[in-house]
């Protein structure tokens, strides 16, 4: 079961990619090897606005030990335009209810 | 493990200054993260502050001082100690002071950030009047034009009001959010252009904003708009004399402030009357009723802001545009009110310390300074014409040039155009000092000595930026790589040599202390905060905030926000904006249109570089691993070209390869390419001086088209052509 999760407001990510360098950092990702990855969709495929849409991927493990210690998963505590927030499933559903164009992601 | 809380800035480059968390162990900085607890970026860091330990640690860093060994482009260096380097030099600068006057020795530095004070004390304690912003830049088009124009129209300086006028920021009571924002010329979210963090606009779209957005490229904000105005590279002062047009005759103006606090809106009236919509949809190729919508809009959002960006500056007559849009926020009653644009100042100004230390009054500056006496608008502003400087370098007229303190710029890779001239003036100096962090085509080509320069975890400083009156302190985290100094250390100890009486101090501390007098702080105490914000009120005009005299209103000739200036008449310049085609455009040349049919757009910034720096840090490189091109899908199919294809992008003057990116969001009569493109990784050595000739898109620019004014350069408005570059040509 999920416990928790990060919730994306994607409408408003520019695409920074600064979630994926702080990801790699934290983890010492080698060449080639993402813990969250920023995808473009463009807007013929969106139906109108042009959207970035940070994916966490499988090697994502929201930060584990950051967590212990209190702080937040680099990605949402480096992110550019604060889209990001990291949280109980259940708490972050709730804040979903509030803002629409948002996704929650549990990766494991 | 520690952690010091610092503030992001020089070097390496960057516009902004973010609040930084640096993580250290055993001497060694092992993390950089955002502080969450500094107000302007709270807690956000971009992808080249997460990629900082890479240039920190990155194995091609400049450790030691060195000398050339060989000749100018050999590559051939012998490591050197400080003293020798400081003996060198001093003896070379003096025994040129003694020839030929200290105005023969040159200091340029590149867009240098809180390092820049310090080399303006430099440049003036010496004794030269002869301070080189940008390298040079030709029309200085980076952010003057909007200096000078604002100074000379209200007498200040505004900015778009995000908040950051308070550490409250957004909680502010003071504050409003902007119900309408015109992002022009500019992609903040990517660029966070100066004084202005991108993410700023993102937070007030959140809280409201809607956005109309000039641009000929869809860029994400450009995406999310409510209107995307996708003009023609370099018609702006048709596109705002249009808007100004719409706003007059349909009495949607601020009638009060209009009467009140400007100069000539009459002759404004009449002036926009020659800009209807109809014609201005002519020449900018945008729809008429956009242009009547977007400035409907504009004016009936309250309060409303403008974002302005370098691409209007890069336009060969920029202060037109610049002047009209200006008009736009006075008469729509935006001029310092909250969420409008705001008039902000600097807690103490570190340039004018450093002109009252040598009485460098503008006389005595204008008197000697490269180019005095050309344009009468930049002797009133008192700056050095980019241009002249090169023109003197090669000519010796009025007197000859002999030396360079090249500090933080990398000349020829980058904003300067006509590069070849460029690099012929600068190797015909005599003796040439280069400061930076790696060995750039500008060292290796010109540096007779190479002085090696921290980053900003390695060293101390004072952050002043964000547009407003906020300073924080740059903690030094770590000991300096090699034998590697400040900036402002090096001008510190070699200013010493030169002139002791003007640098009585005994290390930057108490330089820093002596320069924060008027902000009321000591360096200290600074550190202890982190930041310091200024007091900010708005409507300062009506407060009697803005005049030496304390009586209401501007610090103009006339006391309002001149409309019709005072000062350009007096400069002999049209005191009304006006539009003029670019110098070659469809419109202007149309014989050379038809060989070079595409209009060229450069300069578009990234996330991952900043200007020429970053090409050798392998994350930020990875993201954007060639020179890029942008160019219109349908367009590259009539030109055979394919997505990621090496292209030749070639106008009249010259050409360079750069490497094709399709995309739809483009005008197909634009294409947009990169600019500042070295390639660290090629040989250094003359002639490839890391491959700097290949992808310089500055080649395709010529000498001589700087505006009326001495401001203003067509970096964002030239014709050219593109083609595909067969496999057997790339070598």
């Amino acid at each position: 079961m999920a416990k928790y999760g990060i919730l994306i407001d994607y409408e408003f990510c520019v695409g920074c990619h600064a979630c994926e360098l702080a990801c790699k950092k934290e983890h010492n990702r080698p060449d080639g090897e993402w813990g969250i990855c920023v995808k473009e969709i463009e807007p013929k495929i969106t139906g109108g606005k042009l959207y970035y849409f940070p994916f966490p991927t499988d090697n994502c493990n929201l930060c584990g030990k950051r967590i212990a210690r209190g702080l937040k998963p680099a990605c949402v505590h480096n992110c550019w335009t604060n889209v990001m927030r990291f949280g109980t499933v259940e708490e972050l559903a709730g804040n979903m209810r509030k803002k629409p164009r948002t996704v929650l992601w549990a990766p494991h | 493990m520690t952690v010091v809380r610092s503030i992001a800035r020089t070097a390496p480059g960057c516009h902004e200054g973010c609040g930084v968390l640096l993580h250290v162990k055993d001497g060694r900085l092992v993390k950089v993260e955002g502080d969450p607890n500094f107000p302007l970026s709270q807690g956000r860091l971009c992808p080249r502050c997460q990629a900082l330990l890479e240039v920190v640690y990155h194995p091609d860093r400049l450790l030691y001082p060195l000398k050339r060994a060989g000749e100018r482009g050999e590559g051939k260096w012998e490591r050197i100690t400080w003293e020798e380097a400081y003996k060198t030099i001093a003896d070379k600068f003096n025994e040129i002071k003694g020839a030929y006057g200290p105005e023969s020795v040159i200091f340029c530095t590149g867009t240098g950030r809180d390092i820049r004070p310090y080399l303006d004390m430099f440049a003036y304690s010496f004794g030269s009047p002869n301070l080189v912003e940008f390298g040079p830049l030709h029309g200085n088009a980076c952010y003057f034009p909007k200096i000078v124009i604002m100074a000379a129209l209200f007498g200040g300086f505004a900015v778009a009001d995000c908040a950051q006028a308070y550490p409250e920021r957004y909680q502010s009571p003071e504050w409003k959010v902007p119900k309408c924002i015109i992002i022009w010329g500019n992609e903040p979210t990517t660029s966070s252009p100066d004084g202005l963090l991108g993410h700023w606009i993102v937070d007030c779209m959140r809280r409201g904003s809607k956005l109309i957005v000039i641009d000929p490229r869809r860029t994400w904000l450009a995406a999310h708009a409510e209107i995307w105005v996708q003009i023609r590279p370099g018609t702006d002062a048709a596109l705002a004399l249009a808007m100004l047009n719409v706003i007059i005759n349909e009495n949607i103006y601020d009638e009060v402030f209009v009467k009140k606090w400007t100069h000539g809106f009459d002759e404004l009236k009449k002036r926009v009357q020659e800009y209807p919509p109809e014609k201005a949809a002519g020449i900018t190729w945008i729809p008429e009723e956009q242009i009547i919508a977007a400035a409907r809009m504009y004016a009936a959002s309250k309060p409303a802001v403008v974002q302005w960006g370098v691409a209007i500056d890069q336009s060969k007559e920029c202060i037109n545009a610049l002047h009209a849009i200006t008009a736009l926020w006075s008469v729509t009653g935006n001029m310092d009110v909250p969420g409008g644009n705001i008039i902000t100042g600097q807690l103490f100004s570190p340039a004018a310390i450093a002109t009252q230390r040598h009485e460098i009054t503008p006389e005595k500056r204008n008197k000697r300074r490269i180019g005095a006496g050309k344009y009468p608008f930049l002797d009133w502003a008192n700056i050095l014409p980019g241009e002249s400087l090169i023109d003197q370098m090669l000519t010796d007229i009025p007197y000859p040039l002999k030396a360079a303190w090249i500090q933080a710029t990398n000349t020829f890779a980058c904003g300067t155009a006509d590069v070849r001239r460029t690099y012929e003036a600068f190797k015909k100096l005599d003796f040439n000092v280069v400061v930076d962090l790696f060995m750039t085509p500008t060292a290796m080509a010109f540096a007779d000595i190479v002085l090696p320069a921290a980053t900003y975890p390695e060293r101390d400083g004072i952050s002043q930026g964000w547009g407003i009156a906020c300073i924080g302190a740059i903690n030094k985290a770590i000991e300096p790589i090699g034998e590697c100094k400040s900036d402002m250390e090096i001008n510190l100890e070699l200013g010493k040599r030169l002139n002791p009486e003007a640098w009585p101090w005994k290390d930057v501390r108490e330089m820093f202390n002596s320069m924060l007098e008027p902000a009321g702080v000591t360096f200290g105490e600074l550190r202890g905060k982190g930041y310091h914000f200024g007091p900010f009120e708005y409507r300062k005009h009506e407060k009697g905030l803005l005049r030496p005299d304390k009586k209401p209103g501007f610090n103009t000739p006339t006391g309002k926000v001149e409309l019709y200036s005072t000062v350009l008449e007096k400069c002999a310049l049209d005191p009304l904006p006006y539009f003029e085609e670019p110098p070659e455009s469809p419109v202007s040349t149309p014989e050379i249109a038809k060989e070079y049919p595409m209009i060229l757009t450069t300069g578009a910034r990234t996330r991952v570089f900043f200007c020429s720096e970053h090409r050798q840090i392998p994350s930020l490189r990875k993201m954007n691993p060639d020179p890029i091109v942008e160019i219109n899908p349908e367009t590259a199919e009539k030109l055979g070209i394919k997505d990621g294809d090496w292209v030749y992008i070639e106008s009249r003057y010259g050409k360079c390869k750069q490497r094709a990116r399709l995309i739809e969001g483009i005008h197909p009569a634009v294409v947009s390419a990169q600019h500042g493109w070295w390639f660290p990784e090629k040989p250094g050595q003359e002639p490839s001086l890391f491959g700097v000739w290949e992808s310089n898109i500055n080649l395709l620019l010529p000498s001589g088209w700087a505006g009326k004014s001495g401001l203003g350069y067509p970096f964002k408005s030239q014709m050219c052509r593109v083609y595909k570059i067969e496999e057997s040509q790339n070598g």
